[in-house]
């Protein structure tokens, strides 16, 4: 690749881009490891002493336990809705399918206020239940299921039904087709579904914070740390941590989720 | 009939989930902003009084207003910048295109609440960017850059939503038959001209799909304008938390909520044909 390919005016647009997109995370990583309560140029130094802070912060920790226990059992059951609604939508045609396809789409599109509030009036006011983990989760499911609906739907296009007549075919019942063919083909996709809920549902916080109960999620309990000026550092090695590992989850579902799509093309 | 149970049995769970936790819970939030008030006696008793402060009150309405102003100007920046990346990830990038597209939107997995916290600290008037000029010599005239304003708003929003507006022009370009461009530089069009007359019209489609994925969730926004808006940056979304979990008068909160559904929803019903969900999946 020569230098005068390098610059071209897109090139630099991009570049200028990239830069405008991770410049203010990587400054709040930097900061992160600044040995001072504030965060201004000049950088102090550098020092750990925030990430070491971090595990001695019990209210903190709980909260993240709370959030990957919410994460893990609300990806769970988007995954297994969200895939159902996507075998019904991309392998069939049914009377309401365009309402259902809108109505399962909506929740991803529509302000997180909005479900938050109508999810609070249903707990609150008409089911008279406790806010509590689980009406967070239940909260996350519903935000959910588009995506895996979108993520998984986009696999099951990529490869023709007549692969599940095959297994049928030969003796196959056609749950058992789909259990043994259809699923495992869509496997990368269900993965990246899955991981993409979690890395949502870990960081919810517009719709959670009205229905959380006195157990809080993480975001939930960092955006109350905001208000504490002296313990912003601590929020941002928090946050230096979750980055990094969303990054790393959302890298490898993106990675599946290509890998998957390359498969496809291989294959037809 | 063997098929129509297979579509049951698939169809059932999913929608009876959403039915009972997304289209129910909004029922009720309709029939709630009917009631007097949030607890006791006052919960039972059905009036129009919210409707009436609702239509009265001219500071509601200045938010929503305000809300849907911010959003709009959100969705434009959005547009105008991220085109010319999607035109570039298309048109000019050939095998590393998915890479390239990759990087722009592995950001906009990055927690939401950080990103916005990342520019409260650069733009606060003792923040990062202000400490930054000082240091490096530059004085400010004004004692704060940016923050608490309708503007710090906008910045904040534009840098949160941009991979997403990215991702339909990309898409709606990636649709494009080549063909036709072939065709209108064969019958005499500059460069300039067939991106005019070929490609920005067909890539249109994406961009109106682009405006509604931004405009749509950032309607609703509070979070960005509690942290960076200030007093002049409220959003019609900061009044709807207000009214649930400071004023505890949820009825008139369950109206907001109803307005701004409204708001969002008839962008989409009038634009809907644009909407192509699964054109938030990057390909």
């Amino acid at each position: 690749m020569n230098l005068r390919k390098l610059f071209t005016p897109g090139a630099i647009y991009y570049g200028l881009f990239a830069v405008f997109l991770y410049l203010p995370i990587f400054l709040l990583i930097i900061f992160s490891f600044n040995d001072s309560a504030l965060l201004l140029f000049p950088l102090k130094g550098f020092t750990l002493q925030w990430y070491k802070n971090l595990a001695n912060a019990n209210v903190l920790l709980d909260a993240a336990r709370n959030s990957i226990i919410v994460g893990l059992l609300s990806s769970l059951a988007a995954t297994v809705l969200g895939t159902m609604a996507a075998i019904a939508v991309v392998r069939f045609n049914f009377i309401g399918k365009n309402a259902f396809i809108a109505v399962a789409a909506l929740p991803l599109v529509i302000p997180s206020v909005v479900v938050g509030v109508a999810l609070l009036i249903l707990y609150r006011q008409f089911f008279d239940m406790d806010l509590s983990l689980w009406t967070v989760g239940l909260g996350h499911v519903v935000i959910n299921i588009p995506i895996v609906m979108l993520i998984v739907g986009a696999r099951l296009a990529g490869f023709p039904d007549n692969l599940e007549e095959a297994a049928m075919d030969l003796g196959a019942s056609y749950w058992g087709a789909q259990l043994r063919v259809v699923l495992p083909m869509s496997l990368p996709a269900l993965v990246a579904a899955f991981l993409t809920a979690f890395t949502t549902s870990f960081d919810e916080y517009a719709m959670s914070v009205f229905i959380v109960g006195t157990d809080v999620t993480l975001p939930v309990y960092m955006y109350s740390l905001l208000r504490f000026p002296r313990r912003l550092p601590l929020v941002v090695a928090m946050g230096g941590l979750i980055m990094a590992v969303s990054v790393i989850v959302i890298m490898f579902a993106e990675w599946l989720r290509r890998a998957g799509d390359t498969q496809n093309l291989a294959e037809n | 009939m063997e098929i129509r149970s297979r579509i049951a049995t698939l169809v059932s769970p999913p929608a009876i989930f959403l039915i009972i936790l997304f289209l129910l819970p909004i029922g009720f939030m309709a029939v709630f902003s009917f009631r007097l008030g949030t607890l006791g006696e006052a919960r039972d008793v059905f009036t129009l009084d919210h409707y009436r402060d609702f239509l009265a009150n001219t500071s509601f309405q200045r938010v929503l207003w305000r809300s849907m102003a911010i959003s709009f100007w959100v969705s434009m920046y959005t547009i105008v910048l991220a085109y010319p990346i999607a035109y570039y990830l298309v048109f000019n990038t050939g095998s590393r295109k998915l890479f390239l597209l990759t990087v722009i939107i592995v950001p906009a997995w990055v927690s939401y609440l950080l990103r916005v916290l990342a520019w409260k600290v650069i733009l606060g008037s003792s923040g990062i960017l202000a400490s930054f000029l000082t240091w490096i010599g530059l004085e400010l005239s004004g004692n704060s850059l940016l923050l608490y304003s309708p503007d710090a708003v906008v910045v904040t929003l534009v840098y949160v939503w941009i991979p997403f507006v990215a991702l339909p022009i990309f898409a709606a370009l990636e649709r494009i038959d080549p063909s036709l461009l072939e065709a209108a530089y064969d019958l005499g069009c500059t460069k300039f001209q067939a991106f005019l007359r070929v490609t920005l019209p067909l890539s249109l489609p994406g961009v109106v799909a682009g405006f509604l994925f931004v405009f749509i969730p950032t309607v609703g926004e509070y979070v960005t304008p509690a942290l960076v808006g200030g007093v002049d940056g409220v959003m019609f979304g900061n009044l709807i938390q207000d009214q649930f979990l400071r004023g505890l008068n949820w009825p008139l909160g369950s109206l907001m909520s109803l307005a701004m559904l409204v708001v969002v929803l008839v962008p989409l019903v009038v634009f809907g044909r644009f909407f192509k969900f699964s054109d938030l999946a990057g390909l």
